[in-house]
């Protein structure tokens, strides 16, 4: 049985704002309002995070996805003026969504029927410890951790932001010599 | 979550213990957010005359004492006009970018600890948090900007939105380093490692880093490409009318003085003084350090002129952004040697904690962090000093070679 404690409203809350934003994205048809209702959603899912212990994801969550991710889809938008009134309607798109309906339908057999299933082992908390950011900090560096990942992580955006940075050179230099 | 002080007053009187604890904290809430609302009709009149003194003008001074209502004289102003909203506009997010403008700024106040014993939220990522919030203000004025389906206003917001991506960087990497002293993201714990010492003289650089790159954050002068009447006409807000126009307004001032609140606390100690902890003298403390930088960015934005956009995004990038990895670098790497020498402070888990020291124990490291700030900024100033004399070198001569051409 639920117990409706004020977590449990903040959740529903936040449940409906991901959910809601998430229609909101894939209904609108103008692009604008699609991004914002994506930040919408992924507000949403910061108050997840938060929910989960996890305030330090959720920050991120926040800084990253909302302050610059979609901020730069708003960049993107603008620049393509003419997509901010769609009229078109795309109708043979079909393959696609029955592959959404698939993945949605496997995802809520595979995750979320299980729960309700009354099986004694999802009515555990995974964890007692909430983890603060020195644990996530040490996890990323310590050899036990998660050291070579983060190295390859940073190396693969290194690399990424030196072929972004050669990419529009030379498209300069080519306009420069025409 | 624990019931204490008027939740437990509330349960002790019969009422429910989950009402009472949230009647306490809609309370708290309700606190927080009007502090910096009250403080925000205050800090224009402020602003106000001190832009005046600057400009050996007097001010507001016909409304109440000294022109003290004069804000209430322009808020009834404000509602009683007009509240436009142009035909083409998109209506929903045209209403909603003011209201979300003010409302990041108010957010920060959610973590800026009041006294030793009232913060709103401890949260431990005050600091990320503070970040992560400003950078919907950013959002705002993208909004407004595309709603207002002005050119002007979109042309606005774009070089706004430019300026604060840009200037957000130097911005978290000076806001680095008391995190990297304090080892805590938390407000009242960066606070409490200031007991001994605060960060202003172990990290003067980064403190002049993060002054800087917050003007540019507020918009204002020199960095006020927000609002550049000759080009813009008014920048993002141009369609704006009425009170809608007025919370842009209020987000900005509120916003100056916030600044000033946060390196209050992230530099100059929050609410500590020697020898005075009560809450209401230290919340009189904290107000009046946080008025040292307020008054500073008010000088700076009277007398200094608006930059161009290049110059400014030259500024940040080939200036700011090199200057803050640098010194954060050069800090960690200091803090490291200074700890295997022995004279940083640890708890018994070898973890620094500088809040366990006084005064006396901090200055050797205080002074040798001191020094190399000072020595990081001498080749930078020597290096402005030659460009500046370069520049106007070659201006001079081009000056000559056109008054021969003329002469000829």
């Amino acid at each position: 049985m639920i117990q409706f404690d004020f977590s449990t409203i903040a959740f529903f809350v936040f449940a409906v704002l991901t959910l809601g934003g998430a229609l909101g994205v894939v209904t609108n048809r103008n692009l604008f309002r699609g991004t914002i209702w994506l930040m919408v959603s992924l507000f949403g899912v910061a108050g997840l995070y938060v929910l989960l212990s996890a305030p330090f994801l959720a920050a991120v969550q926040v800084l990253v996805y909302i302050g610059a991710i979609a901020i730069l889809f708003t960049f993107a938008v603008m620049l393509t003026r003419s997509l901010t009134r769609l009229n078109v309607r795309y109708t043979r798109l079909w393959p696609s969504a029955l592959g959404a309906v698939l993945l949605f339908a496997m995802l809520v057999i595979g995750v979320i029927w299980p729960v309700f299933g009354g099986n004694e082992l999802y009515n555990q908390p995974i964890s007692d410890v909430v983890r603060t950011t020195t644990d996530l900090g040490v996890a990323l560096v310590s050899g036990e951790g998660y050291v070579l990942p983060f190295e390859v992580a940073s190396i693969l955006l290194t690399g990424a932001m030196i072929g972004a940075i050669v990419i529009a050179r030379d498209a300069d230099e080519e306009e420069m010599e025409q | 979550m624990d019931c204490t002080g008027l939740c437990e007053v509330l349960t002790q009187g019969g009422t429910d213990p989950g009402l009472a604890q949230f009647l306490s904290i809609l309370l708290g809430v309700l606190l927080v957010v009007t502090v910096p609302l009250i403080t925000v009709i205050f800090l224009i009149w402020i602003e106000r005359k001190i832009a005046a003194r600057i400009q050996d003008r007097l001010g507001p001074n016909r409304v109440g004492p000294f022109g003290l209502l004069q804000t209430f004289a322009d808020l009834i102003k404000l509602l009683a006009k007009e509240d436009i909203t142009p035909a083409s506009a998109d209506r929903l997010l045209y209403n909603a970018a003011p209201l979300l403008s003010l409302a990041a700024v108010a957010l920060i106040w959610a973590v800026v600890p009041y006294t030793p014993y009232h913060v709103g939220a401890d949260l431990d990522i005050g600091a990320l948090y503070f970040v992560a919030v400003a950078s919907l203000g950013t959002l705002a004025i993208m909004i407004a900007g595309w709603a207002s389906n002005n050119k002007y206003a979109l042309l606005g917001a774009f070089r706004v939105v430019a300026l604060l991506v840009s200037y957000e960087i130097p911005l978290v990497f000076a806001l680095l380093v008391p995190v990297m002293l304090a080892g805590s993201m938390s407000m009242v714990d960066i606070i409490h490692a200031q007991s001994g010492m605060w960060f202003i003289f172990m990290a003067p650089l980064a403190g002049v880093l993060f002054f800087i790159s917050s003007q540019a954050e507020t918009g204002r002068a020199p960095f006020d490409l927000i609002e550049a009447e000759s080009e813009l006409v008014a920048g993002f807000n141009i369609e704006y009318s009425g009170m809608k126009f007025g919370m842009f307004f209020a987000a900005e001032f509120l916003h100056v003085f916030t600044n000033g609140v946060l390196i209050t606390i992230l530099f100059l100690g929050g609410w500590y003084f020697p020898g005075w902890q009560m809450p209401l003298i230290a919340f009189m403390w904290l107000g009046l350090k946080a008025f040292i930088p307020y008054f500073i960015s008010l000088w700076i934005r009277n007398t200094v002129p608006r930059l161009r956009i290049d110059q400014v995004m030259k500024f940040n990038w080939f200036f700011l952004v090199p200057l803050s990895i640098v010194n954060v670098l050069i800090l960690a790497f200091l803090v490291m040697v200074l700890k295997e020498i022995g004279w940083v402070p640890v708890d018994e888990t070898g973890a620094m904690a500088l809040a366990q020291a006084g005064f006396i124990e901090l200055l050797p490291m205080t002074i040798v962090l001191f020094i190399s700030n000072v020595l990081i900024c001498v080749p930078i100033v020597n290096r402005l000093r030659r460009m500046g004399v370069e520049q106007r070198a070659a201006r001079e001569q081009l000056r000559t070679q056109r008054a021969m051409a003329a002469g000829d």
